[in-house]
């Protein structure tokens, strides 16, 4: 086991009682309970944590949190635990835990691709997968595959997650996130007043900067200030506070995402609760707030020098932050490279950590900070108006190179000295984390004081503290305070106003604006200078960009990539904006921002997706006859969310049916017998009213004034360009009272169809209309036996000249109140039976028991579509797309050109482009060979030898074998095909054949319609 | 998600339960056949998209099934005001600060609520 040999004898928030075992890269160290992943590294002496995106750089540990852009691992001890995409910054460390780099092959340490990095540059320019892969486009697939291998982007299990995740909605009326002192202070003024207050936090533990500061609170150290508040927060009963919780998007009217991780702090996979109970891994909180309060902090930015992304190199603020709360000190001897007096506290902590301090350079001409005048009582070498130009080193960082420069010419002014140190941490400032502030869609603002953007805040939106730019701790208390009490007031909460612990003034000497350190060479020349360190950006490639013309923020950073990391660019895009501005001679206000999006880090798909996967994805909807399908061996088929009976194959000697064996006997049974379908999920609508009727005629294409109560009709039904939109048939059971159907999937849509056009048009109509698809089951029993049948189990007159084709009766069958329609959509003689739901089983049955004998064969959705396509009769969705009107169809019998209203659909018939001769057509396809079933959707055309691209004339909309027919037939749309019947058309087919089909009409069986009238 | 005040149902709900229509206030011709049919074509298919204040017609799809009008602006995404079939928008231009302040206050009441 190796040693901790960077880990200090004392200090820090870890349990140094408190041993952990993990292993990174297949090498086994040990940590302590308290510390991340990223702090036990550096406690090992792990330097390299990954190779780099495109060059394959060795890659260290920069930052402590969010920002992190190297440092981004795969976890997971078993195939079903894998994550990709985690930040050591930001995992815990706990027992056992298993960790990999995702990128670097055949291993960090010592990678072939790395050669690429070496030689790099002049072969792998900004665009260069552009440039290079571009042509020819069909081998992009090729290419990709050992691109993306060697980038190495981590992966996904290959196993089911064995862990479950919850989704709560949740509603307050203030929402802080961050915990920092801004944030604690906020959330306490506000929670005083009484609000609903939700508390969230990404971190470990509550509590932001004052975990690692210096400062002290009325007399404590700042932490013991935090432990008071949370105590407080947590005593209420209208707090909530959820720790390791990232907010993540912040959506439309205050819809924030919160992602909280439960267990991820404690096994890869969660464990079972201390009460044996199954416990969800992560959960999504859905929060619609009434007031949000950014207390987000800032981010660090680093400086861009040469050799800025060896091994070694971090951020000033992250250097204290692993020192004072992890107790690990990230090398011995350190050069801080500066533009602020804030980054002093690096070298401070360094100092009294025991290490060395080889020098601090400071950009500025003369700082004299209170942090200043403390490093210089120390003893600690203070450089000024000079900046680290290059870092040297390999695999870890060996020197320094450090020279006197020219800020405003942005070049080297002096001699470079070269300083021995194995860690350079740097410092350009702050900038406040604006990534939620931006999702809401307000572009943020450049702020020439603070040197940073600051969030533009939209109604209801309000910042505190680091995130808006205020630093100093004193302020961002009273700032913190002050919102909170603000946002509680416009929400009617009061409160005493928070006294605030007293604080130390610390004075700070003015930073200065430093983005791009200059070098010797000029910036295109000079060794790299990594401004994206995740997606290896360099200042070269920005400069690049701005010579090749691009000038929009936007398109270089599509061009360079910069920023398009899972880090978003947290670290490096203002960065990238100064280079972009000082190469287009503009200011950063002018070269403008980026856009962030939500999620700020990756979110797991399992907290996204909640408990809708699996047998919860989506409603399953059942008819009430759906367990007898279930023991009748039924194949099943979704229609919408239905579960459709889609044929019932037979066991014969041992061997079940083929759908094809099956479908052929379940048609025979129905053309020269009786078979029976579940058509329950047809979409049912009662209307009634005076005016139904009217309402019916304006609706429909054809007429309704004169169906009498007793009698069905079918109707078609278009939206007003005139295509067919539904189809069905309604009954008229009483004078003003109807029942429509509705196709299957067409039932809401249609029923908020009849709502909008009531409602909105023709309000004066007295209609209503309430959707009654559950309640009525439809069997439907269909052939020429079916009358037979039926007459062994009702008491209505089933004779031909009193109950006839197209009429309802009211009656009894098997014993319960039933209404009969005496409607076919198979051609034969068919009875449809609806009875209530409940007693659907029981009829279901009866109608068995008496079927034996006539050898009574149920069928499911297969069967039907075979032999309403044999009669030519549409599925609107399938033989219809949208585009095509009732003319199209044939179907001139069902519209009612001389009806008074001007119905929906009928003006647009006469369009020019509706009323053209040549618009595709239904018409019926014969295969010239019988043989084939022709593909649907397949393309028409009339003539196969014609040169590519050949004029398209239609395609397939239903095919099917007929073994009526002993034949394969289709129905198709073709360009003028009712001028064209017994023409040829041509399938070219995928593989190179084609086929010859003649256009026939579409009704291919009994096309008198005699069958039905039986 | 938007968070959308149902003027039927007098209750502030999320976007769920709700379908957009598309713009508000598209009369239809009362005589479709007197229409050219450039001016059936204007009806059919041209819509505004405007960069600001626009009125919606939405529908309480799975509540109590009412349409109903929705002034929104399409760029802060703000719900101005709903308000129902056969009323008119009192929002047409941009709206004030006062007005911007009341639309904080509907959602206030609707987290109290």
């Amino acid at each position: 086991m190796n040693q901790q040999v960077q880990r200090l004898a004392q200090g820090g928030r870890i349990d140094r009682s408190r041993p952990l075992s993990f292993t990174f890269n297949g090498q086994t160290y040990q940590g302590y309970h308290g510390d991340t992943l990223a702090s036990a590294l550096i406690a090992n002496g792990v330097d390299i944590v990954n190779r780099s995106f495109k060059y394959s750089r060795p890659r260290g540990i920069v930052a402590a949190g969010a920002e992190e852009p190297n440092a981004v691992v795969q976890l997971g001890a078993s195939e079903a635990a894998q994550v990709p995409n985690v930040r050591a910054t930001q995992q815990a460390l706990y027992d056992g835990l298993v960790a990999r780099s995702t990128n670097g092959w055949p291993s960090v340490q010592k990678d072939l691709m790395g050669l690429v990095g070496k030689v790099g540059g002049h072969f792998m320019p900004p665009g260069f997968y552009y440039k290079t892969f571009m042509a020819p486009a069909s081998m992009w697939m090729t290419y990709e595959k050992y691109i993306r291998k060697s980038a190495g982007l981590g992966r996904s299990p290959a196993e089911a997650d064995p862990d479950i995740y919850d989704h709560f909605n949740r509603h307050c009326e203030v929402l802080v996130i961050g915990a920092g002192p801004a944030g604690l202070a906020a959330a306490l003024a506000a929670a005083r007043s009484g609000l609903r207050v939700i508390l969230a936090d990404e971190q470990e533990e509550m509590g932001g900067s004052l975990l690692d500061s210096h400062e002290i609170l009325d007399g404590q150290p700042a932490d013991q200030w935090v432990a008071g508040v949370l105590e407080e927060l947590g005593g209420m009963a209208n707090v909530t506070l959820l720790p390791r919780t990232t907010a993540n998007g912040y959506h439309d009217h205050h819809f924030v995402t919160l992602h909280e991780r439960r267990t991820e702090h404690l096994a890869d996979c969660a464990p079972a609760s201390a009460e044996g109970a199954r416990q969800s891994r992560a959960r999504l909180h859905r929060v619609r707030a009434g007031q949000v309060i950014l207390a987000t902090g800032a981010h660090e930015r680093p400086l861009v020098y040469a050799g800025n992304d060896v091994p070694g190199n971090l951020l000033a603020g992250a250097v204290s932050t692993y020192i004072r709360r992890y107790g690990v000190v990230p090398g011995k001897r350190l050069v801080l490279s500066t533009s602020n007096d804030h980054a002093y506290r690096a070298a401070l902590d360094w100092h009294a950590a025991g290490h060395e301090v080889v020098a601090i350079v400071d950009a500025r001409e003369a700082p004299d900070g209170n942090l200043v005048d403390a490093a210089r009582q120390r003893g600690i070498r203070v450089i000024t108006s000079s900046a680290v130009i290059e870092a040297k080193g390999a695999n870890r960082v060996s020197a320094a190179r450090v020279a006197k420069i020219d800020i405003d010419g942005f070049r080297v002014a002096g001699p470079v000295e070269t300083l021995a140190c194995d860690c350079v941490a740097s410092s350009g400032g702050y900038s406040p984390v604006i990534h939620l502030a931006s999702h809401t869609g307000a572009r943020p603002t450049w702020n020439d004081a603070l040197l940073g953007f600051v969030p533009t805040l939209v109604d209801g939106v309000h910042a505190a503290g680091g995130a808006q730019g205020i630093y100093s701790l004193g302020e961002v208390l009273a700032d913190g305070a002050a919102v909170g009490a603000r946002v509680a007031s416009v929400l009617g909460g009061s409160a005493e106003p928070l006294t605030l612990p007293a604080c130390e003034a610390i004075s700070e000497s003015p930073a200065c604006a430093l983005f791009q350190i200059p070098h010797e060479k000029p910036t295109l020349r000079a060794p790299k200078q990594f401004v994206d360190l995740q997606n290896d950006v360099t200042a070269a490639a920005i400069e690049l960009a701005t010579r090749e013309g691009f000038e929009s923020i936007e398109h270089v950073k599509r061009y360079t990539a910069m920023g398009f990391g899972t880090d978003q660019g947290k670290l490096g895009n203002i960065n990238g904006m100064a280079i972009a501005a000082r190469c287009l001679k503009r200011t950063i206000p002018e070269v403008g921002t980026t856009v962030f999006r939500p999620n700020y880090t990756p979110v797991t798909f399992g907290a996204i997706v909640g408990r809708h996967c699996g047998e919860l994805f989506d409603p399953e909807r059942y008819t009430a006859l759906h367990q007898w399908h279930v023991e009748n061996g039924a194949e099943f088929e979704d229609v919408g969310q239905w579960k459709r009976p889609w044929y019932y194959p037979r066991t014969l000697s041992g061997k079940p049916e083929s759908m094809h064996e099956a479908v052929a006997r379940e048609c025979r049974a129905v053309r020269e017998g009786v078979g029976i379908l579940d058509a329950s999920t047809l979409g049912k609508i009662d209307i009634q009213g005076p005016d139904a009727r009217e309402f019916l005629a304006r609706i429909y294409t054809n007429k309704w004034a004169k169906l009498a109560v007793g009698k069905c009709r079918y109707g078609l039904m278009c939206k007003d360009d005139g295509m067919v939109t539904d189809d069905g048939v309604t009954s008229c059971l009483a004078d003003n009272h109807f029942v429509m159907t509705t196709t299957t999937g067409g039932a809401a849509a249609i029923l908020e169809w009849l709502e909008l056009w009531h409602q909105t048009e023709w309000p004066e109509l007295d209609v209503t209309f309430t959707s009654v698809t559950d309640h009525w089951a439809t069997m439907t029993i269909t052939g020429p036996k079916s009358r037979q049948l039926l007459a062994e189990l009702t008491d209505i007159d089933l004779d031909r000249d009193s109950f006839k084709f197209m009429d309802w009766r009211e009656g009894t069958v098997a014993g319960v109140p039933a209404r009969v329609f005496r409607i076919s959509f198979t051609g034969e003689l068919t009875f449809e039976i609806n009875v209530q739901a409940h007693y659907a089983m029981h009829v279901w049955k009866a109608l068995f028991v008496h079927g034996e004998k006539y050898q009574l064969t149920p069928y499911g959705t297969e069967t039907m579509h075979v032999l309403r396509a044999e009669k030519g009769f549409i599925i609107v969705g399938q033989d219809t797309d949208g585009s095509v009107t009732p003319e199209d169809l044939g179907m001139q019998w069902c519209v009612g050109y001389d009806k008074p209203f001007s119905w929906i659909g009928k003006r647009a018939l006469t369009r020019s482009d509706t009323a053209r001769r040549d618009r595709k057509q239904l018409v019926g396809l014969k295969p010239k060979d019988p043989k084939v079933v022709l593909e649907e959707g397949a393309q028409i055309v009339f003539d196969p030898n014609h040169a590519i691209p050949m004029p398209m004339v239609g395609h397939v909309t239903s095919s099917y074998y007929s073994p009526t027919l002993e034949s394969g037939f289709a129905l198709a749309v073709v360009k003028g095909g009712h001028d064209r019947m017994g023409e040829s058309v041509y399938l070219p087919m995928v593989d190179g054949s084609v086929h010859e089909a003649e256009i026939t009409s579409p009704i291919f069986i009994d096309p008198k319609g005699e069958r039905q009238h039986v | 998600m938007f968070q959308i005040y149902c003027p039927y149902c007098e209750e502030l709900r999320e976007e769920e339960e709700f379908h957009p229509k598309g713009q508000a206030h598209i009369l239809r011709p009362a005589d479709p056949d007197a229409c050219t049919d450039e001016e059936w074509g204007d009806y059919l298919f041209f819509r505004d998209n405007p960069r600001g204040i626009h009125h919606e017609l939405w529908v309480h799809a799975v509540g109590c099934r009412k349409f109903f009008n929705i002034t929104r602006h399409t760029v802060s995404y703000a719900i101005l005001e709903t308000y129902k079939i056969g009323e008119q928008p009192s929002v047409t231009a941009e709206p004030s600060v006062s007005e911007a302040a009341t639309a904080t206050d509907d959602v206030r009441q609707g987290v109290r609520a």
